[in-house]
């Protein structure tokens, strides 16, 4: 090896004149384009450091030529973005709820917001299409439990329904069987009369001693032949729409122990302008009284 | 080199070894009997049998003449090396399938708490990063630095110490995660105990690597071995400070971090992203310096490129970690030189490449005829890609569409599936005949097969990843006409869809690769060879002669 290089045949490369387990390095040189593109990309960011925040100093840092700051241009972004919005929310926030369907272009605008936050804040128990599943009601549909005017719909998006607000809607229905209000037997019975209001009851007898225990313990919700009542949140027996089932065995779980879903206030989490959109978009989707 | 010679400190060795191991079998008893919760009596009864095992083992080689291993070089560490990256490798891609596809198909949580998606997600990137790329990276770098050195491994029964305790330390990590244990760090989940473990075995891996290379019979370090040492040594450095926590009690699994805030952070990516730098590129970039130009029979490329584009790589990649806090709470100037040290490192990581692809030149034939050359080659290539994307996405413009999408694991898994995968995959192919002293593998044919079904299962994965991160980022910041957010998030769940399912099929190609691979490896240690022809080594070939 002394005094003569090594000489790779294919190549014609010198070798570095070293060998381990068989490998041998070649002495190429490297590569130009190689070079110059890392020379590039440093020469880019030293470039990059003068332009832009970057070096730590001691108690502050390099806030390069420009003075970019990227907190600066998010609330910039947010500023313009609330600009270009400007006009109309602020006619939304100062529009009486039902005159907004009055104005056409408010309208379209209360849609667009309200669709939007409905899918962010709403979708996950309604769906988002809005048509809700067991437990959570559907509001496409005209059947109302709290009501159905924009107004009404606002009301329950803003304290909720059994939440821990002190607007909140509320009632409760007892657990008849679980609060030993009534036997098994009676509650069959009753179920059986609740049935017999759309017509699917199989047993005339426990019917008719259902309905003396429906005057008894229900009426004064579920007012006379099921009908419910709004201001009671008392929900219709007498359509074929229900929350939580209307076989017998959901019938017979419900009066026994009863369901008390809860629905969340929102007047703390979104802006009145939005809660508005909310209650316009929601009684714009089929329902709306 | 004499095999039967027995270096008096070798006994030395063994013997505080021993002791060793007799205080850590007490100090398992200690904690199984005084634990103060279920998981850590589990690991303090597997301590305790490892521990006796180990004495076992050490009365039944390390008092021999030899450590077990009657070959001028430590060879046994090796094969058993390569048995366990086959298994866990195995393990670890079957793991990612079953959360790729509960990401498509929810229901196969089975709402069990052990085999959840936020368990067996670490479960997978401990298995493919940790116990398969490391089993290899140790079983590989075992071989690389008594070859290229000339010297048999140092330490005596020490690497089977670095070996076994290994394997400990992936048991421990793995049903900890399983039964509900982690510190909540990415790729760095194991708790307090298992992380000294880990230190332990790493330090007496460092010295052995370290002892090694002091007895070469060589003048010059080998390019490899340069590879190797960064990734020890800085691996034991990372480990080191990102896991510096206070146990709650020395007899449970919790512990607190002494970091918090935006510091945690920054400790966390500054660790994550060299992870990938030294154990997933380093490393395995001193495989590639060893087995393409072994496999290729031709000389590395330039020797002056591995010099600079090593030191070049070592020097930028270490700053390069903020890239993972765009636009977080890390102050500006830290995310600039994170992005700006990315850019940086592109040309020192294509060093790599070019040095990898060059060195065949002159062999550029054997792509044809060698389907381990073409792995190694596809595996340089997939390299090359993803450190030309990882610049990219750590521009701050394209992160603000790309994080926290599935554009990111797109590019993980082009890395760790293409690159780390593939030369892994061509290691193994050279070593398995090798080490079992077998004139070649099984079937060239079926390592043809493993190439062609695991790369097909790639450009599923990473293609379906990046179309549907575009598409998440882009439905992320829809806006309407009027201002308002297009989508709700729900929605955007809702269109991954169809991606997550090609990305699990692809995930089922990559396995079937590895189950193939498994079979050939096997057959080639039985010593079977596959009567095939020439053109019989190529699928298409073969199925075009066949008309």
């Amino acid at each position: 090896m002394a005094g003569q290089p090594d000489v790779d045949e294919f190549s014609g490369t010198e070798t570095t004149g070293h060998e381990w387990d068989g490998i041998k390095e070649l002495n190429n040189p490297l590569p130009r384009w190689w070079l110059y593109t890392f020379y590039i990309c440093i020469l880019w960011s030293i470039g990059y450091w003068i332009v832009m925040p970057a070096w730590p100093l001691i108690n502050s840092h390099t806030k390069g030529l420009i003075g970019h700051s990227d907190r600066a241009s998010v609330a910039r972004s947010i500023e313009e973005a609330k600009a270009a919005q400007g006009a109309l929310a602020s006619r939304i926030a100062e529009t009486e709820l039902d005159q907004v369907s009055a104005d056409p272009e408010l309208l379209s605008f209360a849609l667009a917001g309200g669709r939007s936050a409905f899918a962010v804040n709403c979708s996950q128990c309604h769906g988002l299409g809005a048509a809700g599943s067991r437990g959570y009601p559907n509001l496409n549909d005209d059947d109302w439990i709290w009501g159905g005017t924009v107004a009404d719909i606002h009301q329950t998006i803003l304290y909720g329904i059994r939440s821990e607000h002190d607007e909140s809607r509320q009632n409760d229905m007892p657990a008849f069987l679980n609060d030993e209000i009534l036997t098994r037997e009676q509650v069959d019975d009753v179920v059986e009369y609740v049935l017999s209001l759309t017509a699917r009851a199989e047993d005339d007898a426990a019917a008719a001693r259902g309905a003396e225990i429906y005057a008894e313990q229900c009426v004064a919700c579920h007012q006379e032949g099921g009908v419910g009542d709004r201001e009671l949140g008392a929900p219709n027996l007498a359509d074929q729409i229900w929350l939580y089932g209307g076989e017998r065995p959901d019938l017979v779980e419900t009066v026994s122990a009863s369901r008390r879903g809860v629905m969340p206030p929102w007047i703390d989490r979104l802006d009145s302008a939005t809660l508005k959109k909310l209650a316009v978009y929601v009684h714009s989707l089929g329902g709306g009284e | 080199m004499s095999v039967q010679e027995t270096a008096p400190g070798n006994t030395v060795i063994s013997w505080l070894m021993g002791v060793l191991l007799l205080a850590g079998a007490l100090i398992g008893l200690m904690l199984t009997a005084f634990a103060a919760d279920p998981v850590m009596e589990f690991h303090g009864l597997l301590f305790l049998l490892f521990c006796v095992g180990g004495v076992f083992f050490l009365i039944r080689y390390g008092s021999a003449k030899d450590d077990g291993d009657p070959s001028p070089y430590q060879d046994s560490v090796v094969r058993a090396g390569v048995i366990a990256s086959m298994f866990w490798g195995i393990a670890g891609f079957a793991a990612g399938l079953m959360i790729a596809l509960q990401l498509a198909f929810p229901v196969l949580n089975f709402d069990l708490p052990w085999i959840n998606f936020g368990r067996l997600r670490p479960l997978h990137t401990s298995a493919v990063i940790f116990a398969f790329g490391g089993n290899v990276l140790i079983a590989t770098s075992f071989h690389v630095v008594q070859r290229t050195c000339k010297a048999r491994l140092a330490g005596g029964v020490a690497p089977w110490f670095v070996f076994w305790g290994y394997q400990l330390f992936i048991v421990i990590a793995a049903t900890g995660y399983l039964l509900g244990v982690t510190q909540s760090k990415e790729y760095a989940e194991p708790e307090w105990y298992a992380d000294l473990w880990l230190t332990l075995v790493w330090v007496v891996y460092l010295l052995v690597f370290l002892g090694t290379l002091w007895k070469r019979k060589e003048p010059h370090i080998y390019v490899a071995n340069w590879f190797y040492l960064a990734f020890i040594v800085t691996i034991a450095m990372l480990h080191i400070v990102n896991n510096l926590a206070v146990p709650v009690s020395l007899t449970g699994v919790k512990s607190y971090s002494l970091f918090s805030g935006v510091q945690d952070a920054l400790t966390q990516w500054w660790y994550g992203h060299n992870a990938v730098g030294f154990f997933l590129t380093a490393g395995f970039l001193g495989i590639m310096y060893y087995f393409v130009p072994k496999r290729a029979e031709r000389p590395v490329y330039s020797y002056r490129l591995s010099i600079v584009h090593f030191w070049s790589l070592i020097f930028l990649y270490i700053w390069a970690g903020p890239h993972h806090l765009h636009y977080t709470a890390l102050p500006e100037w830290a995310q600039t030189l994170g992005m700006t040290f990315s850019i940086m490192l592109w040309m020192p990581s294509w060093g790599g490449m070019i040095n990898g692809l060059m060195t065949l030149s002159g062999a550029w034939d054997k792509l044809r005829t060698d389907p381990v050359i073409r792995m190694l080659v596809v595996s340089v290539a997939f390299y090359g890609m993803s450190t030309f994307e990882g610049p990219v996405m750590s521009i701050k413009a394209v992160n603000s569409l790309s994080h926290y999408t599935d554009w990111t694991v797109g590019h993980v898994h082009s890395g760790a599936l293409g690159w780390v995968g593939f030369v892994s995959f061509g290691a193994l192919y050279v070593l398995t005949p090798l080490l079992w002293r077998r004139s070649q593998l099984y079937s060239l044919a079926l390592v043809s097969w493993h190439f062609w079904i695991a790369s097909i299962g790639i450009v599923l994965y990473i293609t379906a990843m990046w179309v549907s991160g575009i598409l998440q980022g882009l439905m992320w910041r829809a806006y309407d006409s009027l201002g308002f957010l297009e989508y709700s998030f729900v929605e955007t769940v809702e269109a991954m869809h169809p991606f997550y399912v090609i990305r699990a099929f692809g995930g089922v190609l990559f396995l079937a690769g590895a189950l193939i691979m498994a079979y050939n490896l096997w057959r080639t240690v039985r010593g079977d060879v596959r009567v095939e022809g020439v053109a019989a080594a190529r699928p298409m070939a073969a199925a075009t002669a066949a008309e």
